[in-house]
């Protein structure tokens, strides 16, 4: 009998703090366990930077911009491209299928905490992002003759890395507006045009006048350039321009993936 | 057929003291757009008991349970489970659900998925006996991905008891399993009311609420129209039907003692009765060319059908 009085018992929540750290970190593991296996994500993160790299960086890279090598400069711009890629796919495609699916409804009803289901996908896309660009300095310094001062290499490292936050801003609020099936391929068709037209692929001063005058008013032009500058090879502007850029960027994404999860709260899905 | 309903407000009349409820709706309302899912629901879940809400597709028994589950806002009416709003987290720590859902991500093993939603409650089983309890002990570290119909749905199973919830929401537990895994799931289901659990189980099988509820909910198009338990439900929407070929006219057949309803099929005549056995032996007496007879147990749909027709007759004439 003493489940019924439990039962009748007034309800009291005060999860302690511990507890809360332990389903946070869970939350994390489990969800990067998830992407790890799933071929589908992890093969396709790592692989398709690497790939590009290999052919456009390392295969034919034996001309330079200024007076950087291409094999350099390219590092930090397929770097941009591997986080984009790893925190849009790692946050947009999970939860746009999750949602879509049932499976978020399911969590929904739980009592976990809300902010760790999204801790968790962010913290997941910045890992892959870091493993990406890891391997890409790897390929860049073994075989590509790149050279750097550790504490720059450092500095396009961290830089890298926390660029990965804008791009899961934004596969959040892209999560809450694709459906399941279709979010991969939308995906595929924001992903791709908007690298090239941010000089992620061919170097921004090769594209034509018009593209890079579009180019200011893309995301990961502005991440590209922050990392560029780090040896000196980035657009006169200022750092701080491109921080305000992504700054402001997240900050509207955020606010859509807000809109997106008031939304859902009074919805059904499946 | 009215008339003997048990309706809700009729209900309970056992005279004994009532313990509060565990989960209610009081004149809950809600509506997708145009669409009332549910209106004017009522009702009560008590504490140790296992209800399950019957009807059949699309009758608003997930809408029913969603509100619950505090994942929809009903548009009138109120939801209290465990004396709380279930959309507060301190409420949910009580409860568990299995839900309904299209997929479960397939890269995580058994015993990883219980480990997590473990993690979400205060004081949880131990992962052995939540594994234990949903009979997945041979198959924890298997990918979900890898597994059966009957094992997927054992695990959603075992994500909704693992943290020792007092209160169980199953939507559609057993739906589209076989019927060797919808009674191993059976089995389970009754182990956790004998564990002291409170149990809100939805279904369209009338078989499995009579298998296992203690009480009856039925609902059709987002009403309550039965409540009772499961004897009581069975004798009011199950019935007999009987077809047979037989040169006796429909008359004569309505006459017979017991007969609820005759109806003219192609050739052969159906007759629905609560028994068929008093009824075949007149019909055997009368008729020595009677042939072909089939009886059957007049499905739960067919019951819905006659349920509904009845009320909209009833409107119909009030009108007129």
């Amino acid at each position: 009998m003493t489940t019924l009085s439990t039962a009748l018992a007034t309800p009291t929540l005060s999860r302690p703090l511990g507890r809360t750290v332990t389903i946070y970190l869970k939350e994390a593991k489990y969800e990067f366990l998830k992407s790890l296996r799933l071929r589908a994500y992890s093969f396709s993160t790592i692989g398709f930077p690497l790939m590009f790299y290999i052919l456009f960086g390392l295969v034919m890279g034996k001309q330079s911009i200024g007076d950087v090598n291409l094999t350099k400069y390219l590092l930090a711009t397929y770097g941009t491209f591997g986080i984009m890629g790893a925190s849009l796919y790692g946050t947009a495609g999970a939860l746009a299928a999750e949602r879509g699916l049932g499976w978020l409804q399911v969590k929904r009803a739980s009592p976990m905490p809300p902010f760790a289901y999204f801790t968790a996908k962010v913290v997941k896309s910045m890992i892959f992002s870091a493993v990406v660009v890891l391997l890409l300095f790897f390929l860049g310094f073994t075989f590509g003759g790149v050279s750097m001062p550790a504490p720059d290499a450092v500095r396009l490292f961290a830089i890298l890395v926390a660029g990965s936050l804008p791009f899961c801003a934004m596969g959040l609020a892209l999560g809450y507006f694709l459906g399941p099936n279709s979010a991969p391929a939308i995906l595929n068709m924001i992903y791709f045009p908007l690298s090239f037209c941010s000089g992620l692929w061919i170097p921004f001063i090769f594209l034509p006048r018009l593209m890079r005058e579009i180019a200011l008013f893309l995301p990961p032009y502005h991440l590209a350039q922050l990392a560029l500058s780090v040896f000196g090879a980035g657009q006169p502007e200022s750092a701080w321009s491109h921080w305000g850029a992504l700054i402001g960027f997240s900050l509207i994404c955020l606010g859509v993936a807000r809109f997106g999860l008031h939304r859902d709260s009074g919805k059904t899905y499946g | 057929m009215t008339a003997t309903l048990a309706l809700p407000q009729d209900y309970p009349n056992t005279g004994r003291p009532v313990p509060g409820p565990v989960a209610s709706l009081r004149g809950v309302g809600f509506s997708y757009g145009q669409v009332k899912a549910l209106q004017h629901v009522d009702f009560d879940v008590r504490p140790g008991e296992l209800v399950a809400l019957l009807g059949p597709n699309g009758a608003g028994k997930t809408t029913a349970v969603h509100l619950l589950l505090g994942l929809l806002k009903p548009s009138a009416g109120t939801v209290s489970v465990c004396g709380g709003n279930p959309v507060h987290s301190e409420v949910r720590t009580r409860i568990g659900a299995m839900l309904q859902v299209a997929k479960v991500p397939e890269t995580l093993r058994v015993k990883e998925h219980i480990d997590l939603f473990s993690s979400y409650y205060p004081q949880p089983l131990p992962l052995p006996q939540t594994l234990a309890i949903a009979g997945l002990e041979s198959i924890g570290d298997r990918l979900f991905g890898e597994l059966s119909g009957g094992q997927r749905q054992r695990v959603l199973f075992a994500l909704a008891l693992c943290g020792d919830p007092d209160v169980v929401f199953l939507d559609e537990p057993t739906v589209g399993l076989d019927v060797e895994a919808r009674r191993t799931l059976w089995v389970e289901i009754r182990n956790l009311v004998a564990r002291g659990k409170t149990v809100l189980l939805t279904t369209h099988y009338l078989e499995e609420a009579d298998a296992l509820a203690d009480r009856v909910v039925v609902i059709h198009q987002g009403k309550i129209i039965a409540e009772g338990t499961p004897a009581e439900i069975k004798q009011q929407t199950a019935g007999k039907l009987i077809r047979c070929l037989s040169r006796l006219d429909i008359e004569t057949v309505r006459s017979l003692p017991g007969v609820l309803e005759v109806a003219r099929d192609r050739d052969a005549i159906e007759i629905r009765a609560a028994e068929a056995e008093p009824i075949l032996r007149e019909l055997f007496a009368r008729d020595p060319h009677l042939a072909n007879v089939e009886v059957s147990s007049a499905g739960l749909e067919e019951a819905f059908l006659a349920l509904t027709q009845d009320r909209n007759a009833e409107t119909k004439s009030r009108r007129a």
